[in-house]
C-alpha cells in the first residue's frame, strides 16, 4: 500500500495501523514482533511515526523497537515500491537455473537486491526458502508465486504488473 | 459424524497449487454437487502425497488410488468412472497402482513412514482424524500409568536423538529440564525451518499438526511445565493457521488446557511467529525472538535446560523430535531402537532437492546409503548426468564426493565424513555443477543471515566472501586457498553460536574433495564445470546455425548479428555470457567455452 502524500492522511493512516495491531496483540512487550509484522502489513513498512507510537503504548524504548525492526527481514523500515519482487535465491534454487535467472531479473528491473527503483514500482529483494523447491527456481511478485521460470520469461511475466 | 463413502484428499502444497490444484479441487466440488454424489464423497485438503511434480494430485479413499497430473477438463471423466461407474480411471493413475489396506504404504521400499505417518492420510483440520488413527493414546497412556521418569527411561532407551540437527539425545534433554528445580518452566518447539531447501517440518506442521501438540504435552508433564510454545517462521502462514485449528480443538476436547483428560494436570499450548532471521533456528536466539526481542544467541552455558526461555527453565526440540513421541510411547523403545544404525535409532525425513528425477520429502530409516538416498529414492540423478556431490546439513553442512556414495546415513558417519546430519536438507549436485560457485553461493547465505553479534563471524564470513566472488570472477590469486582455509580454522574456532561455528564447512568440504576446480579457477583462469560467467565464452558453431534468427531476437544486449538463413555471430566485447542465446537456440549450436 502507497501512502498518502498529505500529512495529515499519512499521520491519520499511521495512527489507525497501530491502533489495529496493539487491538489485536494487546500493549504487551513480548508481542513486539506481532504488532510490528501486522503495521508492516498494513503500511508495507515500518513508518518512524508508528515507532513512536508503540514505544508510547506498549512504554517500551524506541531504540528497541527499532532494534526488533531493523534486524528481522521481514520488516521494513523504508517505504517500498507498488510491488515487491521476492526472489528465492536459496541453494535448491541456485543449482537448477536461478543463478541465471537471479541475473537476468536484475537486468531487467535494473535494480540490485535490497533497491527500490526511482519511480518508486519494483522493489527487488531475495527471501529465504519458500519451501516450493519442487518448481525451483521461484519467485514471488507480491502476493503470486512463479515457479519454474528461466532467464527469458522475466519480461512476460513482470509486464502483468503495472 | 457424518458419514462418508468415499473420502478424496487433495494435496494443497505450493507445487501443486502452482499446477492448478485449486481450480481442479473447485471444478471437482461442482461436479460432485451436479452429480448428486456431495453427501456421499467428502473433499479434504492435505499435503504431500507424492512429489508433487506431476501436477494437482489426490488420493481416494478407501480404496487408495492416487490420481495425478489430471486438469479441471478431466474430472467429470474422472468423477464420472471412479464415483458413479466404480472404474478406476487409470489414465491419470500413479502407476504402479499403490492400494492402501491398513496404512498408507510408503512410495519406495526404502521409505519408512513414522514421523509423516498421518501425513496424506487424515484431514490435518479435523482431530478425530488424528484420534482414529491412535492419536492422543501415548498422552493417555503417559498421564495414567506412567511417572515422568518412566517416560524418560522410556525415550532413552528408544535412542531417539535430537532431529534439529545437532542430534542430542532426546532423554537426556528431558531429564536435564526435569532435573532443574526453579519454576515455572517451558516447553518449546522449534518450527524455524530455515535450512535452504528443507521442508520436513512444514509438511508435518500442515498434514499431521496434532502429533507435535502431543509430543509437546508429554514433553510438560515430564519436565513439570504448564506452558509451551511453538516457534513457527513466517514464512509458513499455512502452518501456523493448521497449529492454530489443531490447538483450539485439543483444548475444546480437554487435551490441553486445565485438568487434562481429568487427571489434573496443566498444560497449554501457543503460537509465536518469527519475521524472516535464519539465525532464530539457534536455540537461545528463538527464545529472545519468543521474547521480542533481536534474535541474537547468547553463550552456552548455561543451557535452556537451566536457565531458557524468560530466564526459566526450558525443553526446546524440534517439530520432529516431537512428532517421534507418540509412537515411541505406544509402540515401545524396543520397537524403535530395533529401527537404524547402533548410535542413530529411528528414521529420518528429508527433502531431496536440486538435481534429482524425483524431488520432494521422504522419509528413511538411518543408516541407508547415500547411493540408495540418492538413485533409489530420489529416482537418481535429472537428465542422466553424473553424480558430483551431495550437500547434506543445510548451509552447516558439508559436500559429500561420489567417493561416499556408500557411506551410511548416520550421525556419526556424516560428521566423520566432514558434513552433518543437520534437519535433513539433502541437496544433489550433478556433474555440471561449479563447486566454488557453490561454496560463494553458501557463504553469501550465511554472510547474510549472520546477525552480527560477534566479530569472526560477522567480518570473518564476509571476507571469505569476497575472495571467493573474486575467484569466481577470475581474479583469484595464488594464496588465496591458503587464506580461504586459514580463516575457516579461525571463524569455527572463535565463533559463538553454531550459525558461525557451521559457516565455513561448505567452504572447507568444497577446498578438500574439488582442490582442483579452485585450482583451475586461479591458476588456469577456466570454469571446469563452464557455470562463472566471468570465466566462460560463448559462440555459435558454423554448420550448426540455421540462421534462424532466435537468438539475435532473444540477446538482451543485442551482441548478436547475422542475416536470416546465415550464420549468427555473437560480438565478445558486448556479451555478457548471460547464457539466453544457449537456451533459446533449438539446434544446440551455441557452444560453451
Amino acid at each position: 500500500m502507497v501512502l498518502n502524500t498529505k500529512q495529515k492522511d499519512v499521520s491519520e493512516t499511521i495512527k489507525a495501523a497501530v491502533n489495529a495491531a496493539i487491538d489485536t496483540f494487546g500493549a504487551n512487550r513480548d508481542e513486539i514482533i506481532p504488532i510490528l509484522n501486522d503495521i508492516n502489513t498494513r503500511l508495507g513498512y515500518i513508518p518512524h511515526e508508528a515507532l513512536d507510537q508503540v514505544s508510547e503504548m506498549v512504554k517500551t524504548p524506541k531504540s528497541q523497537l527499532y532494534s526488533v525492526a531493523s534486524f528481522y527481514r521481514m520488516l521494513a523500515t523504508k517505504p517500498r515500491g507498488r510491488h515487491v519482487i521476492q526472489f528465492c535465491e536459496n541453494a535448491p534454487c541456485h543449482v537448477v537455473g536461478g543463478r541465471e535467472v537471479w541475473h537476468a531479473l536484475q537486468e531487467h528491473v535494473q535494480l540490485k537486491s535490497g533497491e527500490t527503483s526511482k519511480d518508486g514500482k519494483w522493489t527487488l529483494l531475495t527471501t529465504s526458502c519458500l519451501g516450493v523447491c519442487g518448481v525451483a527456481p521461484v519467485m514471488l511478485v507480491d502476493e503470486d508465486i512463479y515457479g519454474n521460470i528461466t532467464p527469458s520469461e522475466i519480461p512476460t511475466i513482470l509486464s502483468r504488473y503495472e | 459424524m457424518k458419514y462418508f463413502r468415499s473420502h478424496v484428499l487433495f494435496c494443497v502444497d505450493p507445487e501443486c497449487l502452482h499446477h492448478g490444484a485449486h481450480e481442479v479441487m473447485d471444478a471437482f466440488q461442482d461436479e460432485l454437487v451436479s452429480q448428486g454424489l456431495i453427501d456421499e464423497v467428502q473433499v479434504l485438503e492435505t499435503s504431500r502425497i507424492g512429489a508433487c511434480s506431476q501436477g494437482p494430485e489426490f488420493m481416494v479413499y478407501p480404496e487408495g488410488i492416487h490420481y495425478v497430473g489430471m486438469t479441471s477438463d478431466d474430472v467429470p471423466f474422472i468423477v464420472e468412472e471412479h464415483f458413479l461407474k466404480g472404474r478406476i480411471a487409470k489414465k491419470f493413475v500413479l502407476e504402479p497402482v499403490t492400494v492402501v489396506d491398513e496404512e498408507l504404504s510408503a512410495p519406495t521400499p526404502k521409505e519408512m513412514r513414522i514421523v509423516l505417518r498421518n501425513c496424506g492420510k487424515i484431514d490435518p483440520e479435523n482431530i478425530e482424524d488424528y484420534i482414529a488413527e491412535d492419536g492422543y493414546q501415548a498422552l493417555a497412556k503417559v498421564l495414567t500409568t506412567m511417572t515422568p521418569d518412566q517416560v524418560i527411561d522410556e525415550l532413552l532407551k528408544s535412542g531417539l536423538r535430537g532431529r534439529g540437527g545437532a542430534g542430542f539425545p532426546a532423554g537426556k534433554k528431558w531429564q536435564f529440564a526435569r532435573n532443574s528445580t526453579e519454576t515455572p518452566k517451558y516447553v518449546v518447539c522449534n518450527a524455524d525451518e530455515g535450512d535452504p531447501g528443507a521442508f520436513m517440518n512444514r509438511r508435518v506442521l500442515e498434514g499431521d499438526p496434532h502429533a507435535v501438540v502431543e509430543g509437546m504435552i508429554i514433553a510438560g508433564f515430564t519436565t513439570g511445565s504448564n506452558q509451551g510454545y511453538v516457534y513457527c517462521r513466517a514464512e509458513y502462514p499455512v502452518a501456523v493457521r493448521t497449529l492454530n485449528i489443531a490447538i483450539d480443538q485439543a483444548r475444546s476436547l480437554g487435551l490441553l488446557g486445565k485438568n487434562i483428560l481429568g487427571t489434573g494436570y496443566d498444560f497449554d499450548l501457543e503460537v509465536r511467529m518469527g519475521a524472516g532471521a535464519f539465525v532464530c533456528g539457534e536455540e537461545t536466539a528463538l527464545m529472545a525472538s519468543i521474547e521480542g526481542k533481536r534474535g541474537e544467541p547468547r553463550p552456552r552455558p548455561p543451557f535452556p535446560a537451566v536457565k531458557g526461555l524468560f530466564g526459566k527453565p526450558t525443553n526446546i526440540n524440534n517439530v520432529e523430535t516431537y512428532a517421534n513421541v507418540g509412537p515411541i510411547i505406544l509402540k515401545g523403545a524396543e520397537w524403535y531402537s530395533s529401527i537404524g544404525t547402533k548410535t542413530s535409532k529411528g528414521t529420518k525425513t528429508f527433502a531431496l532437492a536440486g538435481d534429482l528425477k524425483k524431488p520432494g520429502l521422504v522419509e528413511v530409516p538411518l543408516g541407508i546409503t547415500l547411493r540408495e538416498l540418492v538413485y533409489d529414492v530420489g529416482g537418481g540423478i535429472k537428465d542422466d548426468n553424473g553424480f558430483k556431490a551431495a550437500q547434506i546439513g543445510g548451509p552447516m553442512g558439508g559436500c559429500l564426493p561420489a567417493k561416499y556414495l556408500d557411506l551410511p546415513v548416520d550421525y556419526e558417519s556424516l560428521i566423520s565424513a566432514g558434513a552433518m546430519m543437520g534437519s535433513g536438507g539433502l541437496i544433489v549436485l550433478d556433474d555440471q555443477t561449479c563447486m566454488v560457485d557453490i561454496a560463494r553461493y553458501f557463504m553469501d547465505f550465511t554472510q547474510d543471515e549472520s546477525c552480527g553479534k560477534c566479530t569472526p563471524c560477522r567480518v570473518g564470513t564476509r571476507r571469505i566472501l569476497e575472495i571467493l566472488e573474486r575467484i569466481c570472477d577470475g581474479k583469484g590469486k595464488d594464496g588465496d586457498i591458503e587464506t580461504l582455509e586459514y580463516l575457516c580454522q579461525e571463524i569455527v574456532a572463535a565463533s559463538l553460536c553454531g550459525l558461525g561455528q557451521g559457516a565455513p564447512n561448505p567452504v572447507i568440504s568444497a577446498i578438500k574433495h574439488f582442490r582442483d576446480e579452485f585450482e583451475a579457477h586461479i591458476y588456469e583462469k577456466r570454469c571446469p564445470a563452464k557455470v562463472c560467467r566471468s570465466l566462460i565464452h560463448y559462440s555459435i558453431t558454423e554448420g550448426v546455425c540455421t540462421g534462424c534468427t532466435v537468438c539475435a531476437r532473444n540477446c538482451p544486449v543485442s551482441a548478436i548479428t547475422g542475416e536470416r538463413r546465415q550464420l549468427h555471430v555473437i560480438d565478445p566485447d558486448i556479451c555478457i555470457s548471460c547464457g539466453i542465446c544457449a537456451q533459446v537456440c533449438n539446434f544446440n549450436a551455441v557452444e560453451v567455452k
